[in-house]
């Protein structure tokens, strides 16, 4: 039984701090749509979605008036929808368009799975289909999309690398209208997972069941209160704290999760034990950091308190799930995260920083935006250094930055809502096209071969 | 189904009394209650069991929220089982 205290705790997590569930995704395979020609694969993808998640909305909304704890995001992520179309791939933006209209008649605000897995070489399907996904983020509303291009397994696919550069180029100029929102909407990975219910990063893996249930909690707020209750304590204690305040946050999510997959006829998936900021105050992994001891983010020792906090986010975390997966870590998205704005608006932080942190973060270059004159291969070479990080380290890294076509240091983009703001951050200028254009692939590394 | 009915607020006069009737009107059978003032500040923790309300706990625990409105309090019923999974081993 619970004491008075807990129960006061619990609402004052949720009044003051934050705490809710961040994400209820629904994963559904669309593999049994696959028909002869795009436009009834189109018909049968748009019809499987809008009847497999027909209730998402509504059962997330009686599940928080229930447990008195907000569900942000109700979503749904798809088999990579580069497999639906090998035999029609100029064609997939039909599919595209179909899952954005879906979408729109359940009342999500996002739907993950435009994406490709390339992570050895790119199939010439392949190549056709990455090359609609520019046009497609412009010409949609909703819908996400991911390319993985490396794994610890296979290496670095360089020319998927090369490739992604231009694409994410082509995806800010399409929407340079809208500050290049069509780059917000994609993420390319090294280590993709398949089960992950973040966007814009989420898919449906093909090893996945029909239809599952991911959550994802979040809850940077009330990690940040549990500290400021200890100012004093050493680090051994600091990281005890966090595990027990992940500890509870993962519980509730534990709880929807069963809860939503029972009531929505799905397999329960995994429960993703991230700290996910948003632009309110209050809400902010930054200034964990910055309680831990950092004046402002992106100091030295911001690495080092990175590391402890997300490690002890895992470890509180998976003793309260029986199905732990997705991203699971601390995320350090720049304009998602008022800490980070303020950083980088200051110039405290810089794109090399991050770069440190996603060695010990989640995942990695996160919601960033660079001058819109960037070259396409300095973007790939981006890329490159987060997916050899991915690569070595056997994690997850990825790249989503905002090429801000027309602007330069000292403006910013903004997008409103969930993804923020963003300063525009200086990128290196020396060339590093000729390792790019060299392409190939990087291979495995030598602790991949444990068979 | 035990539902725990947390009523904080500055105090004043009749706040049991309409919280009660409130709940019992709704068919909703109290089980515990605890209650605290702490200077001006009133707190109260009850345990309810909805199971013969005809209502669903959603739209139960909404009426709740918006009755506490009207009358000055952050009135919350939630599920017990949210405590139960995030407070016990």
């Amino acid at each position: 039984m619970f004491s008075n205290n807990d129960v006061l705790e619990t609402i004052a997590m949720v009044e003051k701090e934050h705490l809710d569930i961040r994400t209820i995704t629904m994963g559904l395979s669309l593999l049994p749509c696959i028909r002869d020609t795009a436009e009834e694969t189109a018909q049968k993808v748009y019809d499987l979605v809008c009847k497999k998640a027909e209730n998402i909305v509504k059962t997330a909304s009686d599940l928080s008036a229930e447990y008195g704890v907000p569900i942000v995001n109700k979503r749904v992520s798809v088999t990579p929808v580069s497999l639906l179309c090998a035999g029609f791939p100029s064609k997939a933006p039909l599919i595209g368009k179909a899952l954005d209209n879906a979408a729109k008649t359940l009342g999500i605000d996002f739907l993950g799975g435009y994406s490709a897995l390339v992570q050895k070489s790119t199939a010439d399907y392949e190549k056709i289909f990455i090359r609609t996904i520019p046009e497609v983020l412009a010409s949609t509303e909703r819908l996400c999309s991911s390319v993985n291009v490396g794994s610890s397994k296979t290496g670095i696919n360089i020319e998927a690398v090369k490739m992604m550069g231009e694409v994410f180029k082509e995806c800010a100029y399409l929407t340079k209208d809208k500050d290049g929102i069509g780059a917000a909407k994609l993420v390319v990975f090294c280590n993709a997972v398949e089960d992950n219910p973040f966007m814009a990063g989420a898919f449906h893996g093909v090893g996945e069941a029909d239809t599952v249930v991911n959550v994802g909690v979040s809850g940077p707020g009330v990690v940040k209160r549990a500290l400021e209750k200890i100012p004093d304590a050493n680090l051994t204690e600091v990281a005890e704290m966090i595990k027990r305040t992940a500890f509870k946050i993962t519980r509730a999510g534990q709880l929807i999760a069963q809860e939503a997959s029972k009531r929505l006829n799905a397999q329960f998936g995994i429960v993703d034990l991230s700290l996910a900021p948003t632009p309110a105050m209050g809400d902010s992994v930054a200034h964990i950091l910055e309680e831990m001891g950092i004046q402002t983010v992106g100091g030295h020792g911001t690495t080092c308190a990175l590391a402890l906090l997300n490690d002890a986010v895992k470890k509180g975390g998976v003793m309260a799930s029986s199905r732990v997966g997705g991203l699971s870590g601390a995320f350090i998205p720049v304009s998602e995260d008022i800490g980070m704005i303020t950083a980088a608006e200051k110039g405290a932080i810089t794109l090399d920083k991050l770069e440190a942190m996603t060695c010990v973060c989640s995942v990695g270059l996160d919601m960033i935006a660079i001058p819109g004159d960037t070259p396409a291969t300095t973007i790939s070479a981006m890329i490159a250094d987060e997916a050899a990080i991915g690569m070595i380290n056997n994690k997850t890294t990825a790249v989503r930055i905002i090429p801000a076509i027309g602007k330069g240091v000292g403006d910013q983009v903004s997008f409103g809502g969930l993804l923020g703001r963003a300063p525009i951050m200086p990128v290196h200028a020396c060339d590093s096209s000729k390792l790019i254009n060299r392409g190939g692939n990087v291979p495995a590394p030598i602790h991949s071969f444990k068979n | 189904m035990r539902t725990v009915v947390t009523v904080t607020g500055k105090d004043k006069k009749g706040i049991i009394a309409k919280v009660c009737s409130f709940l019992a009107e709704r068919g909703a059978n109290i089980e515990d209650i605890s209650q605290t003032i702490m200077g001006e500040y009133f707190a109260m923790i009850m345990i309810a069991d909805v199971s013969e309300s005809k209502k669903p706990l959603a739209e139960l625990a909404k009426e709740c929220h918006e009755m506490g409105k009207e009358i000055g309090m952050a009135i919350y019923m939630q599920h017990e089982d949210i405590f139960n999974a995030m407070h016990n081993i």
